[in-house]
């Protein structure tokens, strides 16, 4: 039994190490359908956190009558918001302004880590304390409940019902986005910009109003992941850097899930498991770093496998990384 | 000739006229009525503004002056949307379709309706509209799976899926083979009996005489003339299309010292859509003339021109080039690029996109004159000093306008942009100078300057192969005019005694009538 208990247990925190992922790859999947690369991903997560937190601290420290509700509330949409405006950030850039998307989504990234660093850092100043960690026990522990009846359904509750409300709204939001591209009208117009821009411009779809709505809404699905790993996985607590380097491992999802949301729950999970392989196998020390490259390992043979195929449909967006310019004469 | 304004016509345009900006005259005080269930065909050389025009009804330009009417009422049509609300369609000649999807989701995308966005009973839409008009099409079927002509169905039944009663066809053959020509034919006829009014652009006449019920020409922007195709024939129409003799006073030299230079013989080239696009093309080029070659836009110029280059690979046929130096007889076409050029063949090559192959844009003209010397050398460093003091030459002599000569070339306009690109290929001292659409865009002193150095090139004993689209500069500059016609050469005329109905004619017309060679 205690093999299967293990593996449960592996199952499970590689569902809590996945939900991030997810979060980010949808996003990610939804930036992407229009045309926009968004590498500025990793940095919008940083900034969904620090948003939520920033929210969380001042609610958690400032009210007299604290209410549940607000407390998941509260951070929330303090965290959508910091998101939308990293995000429009990188709309206005490389859809208004057209930059360069590249340069503007890792320069974006760079921003976010930094500026999460920097009110993170001052937080923990705030509160005078000695650790360099900022604690949000009774915030987290809003987004940590479970079901009342998770715990006694043994490991089959610990398997499906042992998560906080988040684990669940990433997997509802990855088949929803999954469900809009595949059998809508919204989605059939948003697939056929990132396709063929200049196709979708003469048949009277407006190009970059899709661009816009596509890379914030994926901005803010995206920055949830990062709301979620502070609040959820991490028990309420910011560190500098903890996040680490979740925002790349959930771009490379999305090559995994050949720009499908629906593969990205099965393939963050699988890739929140590898993460966290190494410590369920005895390898030595200098092994280690060998072990947490797996992800990667996998993103590149299934890049291979994908490219051998050469199956249309599993291609990236025609237009991915490049700007519109409608042709003037 | 105009009709009064009325329900009795589909569409009708009063006075349109179009610039582009201040030279470009498009359209001029064009009036046209097309009636209701005919097929009216508009015809005109390149350039005489067909498509414009069209594009104005269709709405993707909006007109400086004139009217447009639709069922007699005035219409404003400012966007193709606005056009759709006048039941007027337009298939453009390169196609807007998204290759990862089906006919059916390229045919409903951007429809927003505010029905249920339902694929299956739009896929029984596509079929029944398919049915009415025996087109044969698979709705479920994937672009990027599908034939050009296939691709050209989708987009006709887009628009007619739309409610178009009004169809604009721009060049639609063109891309066509002869059996899915005949197979489209029947289409447009069908959807004239029932009722619905199409107009064809096209420029070539055998097909104005097959499907249209009426002619209307254009030339250089004006509205020549509008014919029933019963009353006409392909004599008058040429004679209505190219217009009477200009005269330009371009000098021409005769040709001193001629000698066989470059010896194309039956070459056959099939491009990446495997569509033939040279047809057993053979003819000498002579050092000491200008070899001139007409035809109609998308004859094979470009195909001709890239192979004798090295840049794309024959079929069969043989491309002989005779050393000036010792008369040795050397085979171009087992050779790379380099090992052509450096033989003293040089393609100065201007399609629309000017800075596509031709010159760097963001790079001075420096170290654009360095792209054909870089090689020189033996140090890893490069010189910049021949290099800087040719582009001052060139500067100086072509008289391009511009800062200086570090300044990038994007930059420059359009004809002086071209003065560089010529200028550079002149001064590696070719043996071998092949110009394509030289004068393109130019104004007409810049225009001079080009004949100029082309007629000093030939003086010199370059063989100059001159491809153009304006006949009255090829009558005037070039020895001998080869025309082109659909990949096959339709003729060879002298560029002194051909008139200009002559090669008019041939390059409209696929089986050549004057091949004295």
């Amino acid at each position: 039994m205690a093999i299967i208990e293990q593996i449960v247990e592996l199952m499970v925190r590689a569902v809590m190490q996945g939900t991030p992922l997810l979060f980010g790859s949808t996003g990610e999947i939804l930036t992407e359908k229009s045309g926009n690369l968004n590498l500025g991903i990793p940095g919008i997560m940083y900034i969904g956190a620090i948003s939520g937190v920033i929210g969380g601290f001042f609610y958690q420290n400032y009210t007299s009558n604290y209410n549940v509700i607000l407390a998941i509330i509260i951070p929330l949409v303090s965290s959508l918001a910091g998101s939308l405006l990293a995000s429009l950030i990188y709309g206005f850039i490389t859809i208004t302004l057209r930059a360069n998307q590249n340069v503007t989504g890792l320069a974006l990234t760079t921003f976010g880590v930094g500026l999460g660093n920097f009110f993170g850092g001052s937080l923990i100043k705030i509160t005078k304390s000695d650790t360099p960690f900022l604690a949000l026990s009774k915030i987290s522990a809003a987004y940590r409940t479970t079901l009342p009846f998770a715990n006694r359904l043994g490991l089959f509750g610990n398997l499906f019902f042992s998560y906080g409300f988040m684990v669940y709204l990433a997997v509802v939001i990855a088949l929803i986005v999954s469900f809009v591209l595949k059998r809508t009208r919204v989605g059939l117009q948003l697939r056929a910009v990132g396709e063929s821009p200049a196709t979708a411009d003469a048949a009277g779809i407006n190009v970059n109003r899709y661009k816009y709505f596509a890379t914030c809404i994926g901005g803010m699905i995206a920055g949830l992941g990062g709301l979620y790993y502070i609040l959820d996985y991490s028990k309420g607590i910011w560190a500098n850097d903890a996040f680490g380097d979740r925002g790349w491992l959930a771009i490379a999802i999305v090559i995994f899930a050949i720009w499908r949301p629906n593969v990205s729950i099965l393939g963050s999970y699988l890739f929140g498991g590898l993460y966290i392989l190494f410590n369920y196998v005895s390898v030595s020390m200098n092994l280690l770093p060998l072990m947490q490259m797996l992800p990667y390992v996998v993103t590149i043979i299934v890049l291979v496998i994908v490219s051998m195929r050469k199956k249309r449909e599993n291609l990236p967006p025609a237009s991915l990384g490049t700007n519109y310019f409608r042709e003037e004469r | 000739m105009s009709e009064t304004v009325s329900e009795k016509f589909a569409l009708q345009l009063r006075t349109v006229t179009k610039a582009f900006g201040t030279k470009v005259i498009a359209n001029k005080n064009v009036d046209l009525d097309v009636h209701y269930g005919e097929v009216l065909a508009i015809l005109g050389e390149n350039g005489s503004g067909k498509t414009t025009l069209m594009n104005m009804i269709a709405g993707i330009y909006h007109p400086d002056a004139g009217e447009i009417y639709v069922n007699g009422e005035k219409a404003s049509i400012n966007s193709p949307k606005d056009a759709f609300k006048y039941r007027i369609g337009m298939v453009h000649q390169h196609f807007k379709l998204v290759d990862l999807f089906t006919a059916t989701e390229n045919i409903i995308l951007g429809i927003n309706d505010g029905n249920k966005f339902d694929i299956a009973s739009a896929e029984k839409e596509v079929k029944s509209i398919s049915d009415k008009y025996g087109f044969v099409i698979n709705p479920k079927k994937k672009i990027y799976e599908m034939s050009v002509s296939e691709k050209q169905t989708v987009e006709i039944i887009k628009v007619l899926y739309r409610g178009a009663d009004i169809l604009i066809l721009d060049e639609p053959t063109a891309v066509l083979t002869p059996q899915e020509t005949e197979k489209l034919f029947d289409v447009i006829r069908n959807m004239r009996n029932d009722g619905k009014s199409i107009l064809i652009i096209t420029h070539k006449l055998h097909e104005v005489l097959a499907i249209s019920d009426r002619v209307s020409v254009l030339r250089k922007g004006e509205h020549i003339a509008t014919v029933n195709t019963a009353e006409t024939n392909e004599i008058e129409l040429t004679e209505m299309m190219v217009g009477k003799k200009v005269s330009l006073n371009i000098g021409r030299s005769e040709p001193k010292d001629t000698c066989d230079r470059l010896i194309v013989s039956g070459i056959n080239m099939t491009n990446t859509e495997g569509v033939k696009v040279l047809k057993d093309i053979s003819f000498t080029a002579k050092a000491g003339e200008i070899l001139g070659i007409a035809g109609i836009a998308g004859s094979g110029q470009r195909e001709l021109l890239e192979a004798i280059a090295g840049l794309r690979p024959l079929d069969d046929g043989n491309i002989t080039y005779i050393n000036p130096v010792n008369s040795e007889q050397v085979e171009l076409r087992s050779k790379s690029p380099m090992q052509i050029r450096e033989l003293g063949v040089r393609l100065s090559f201007v399609p629309e996109d000017r800075l596509g192959m031709g010159l760097v844009g963001n790079m001075d003209i420096i170290d654009n004159m360095m792209l054909r010397s870089y090689k020189k050398g033996r140090s890893v460093f490069v010189d910049r000093k021949p290099p800087r003091q040719l582009a001052d030459e060139i500067i100086e002599s072509l008289e391009v306008v511009t800062p200086n000569a570090q300044t990038p070339v994007r930059r420059l306009s359009g004809g002086n942009v071209q003065k560089v690109l010529v200028g550079r290929e002149i001064a590696s001292a070719p043996s071998v100078l092949m110009v394509a659409y030289p004068v393109r865009g130019l104004d007409i002193n810049s225009s001079y300057t080009i004949y100029n150095l082309l007629n000093a090139q030939k003086e010199n004993g370059v063989a100059v192969i001159y491809v153009g689209e304006d006949l009255d500069v090829l009558l005037e500059l070039c020895d001998r005019i080869i025309v082109l016609c659909a990949g096959s050469v339709s003729g060879v005329l002298d560029g002194r005694t051909a008139k200009k109905e002559e090669v008019g004619l041939l390059m409209t017309k696929v089986k050549g009538v004057g091949e004295n060679e």
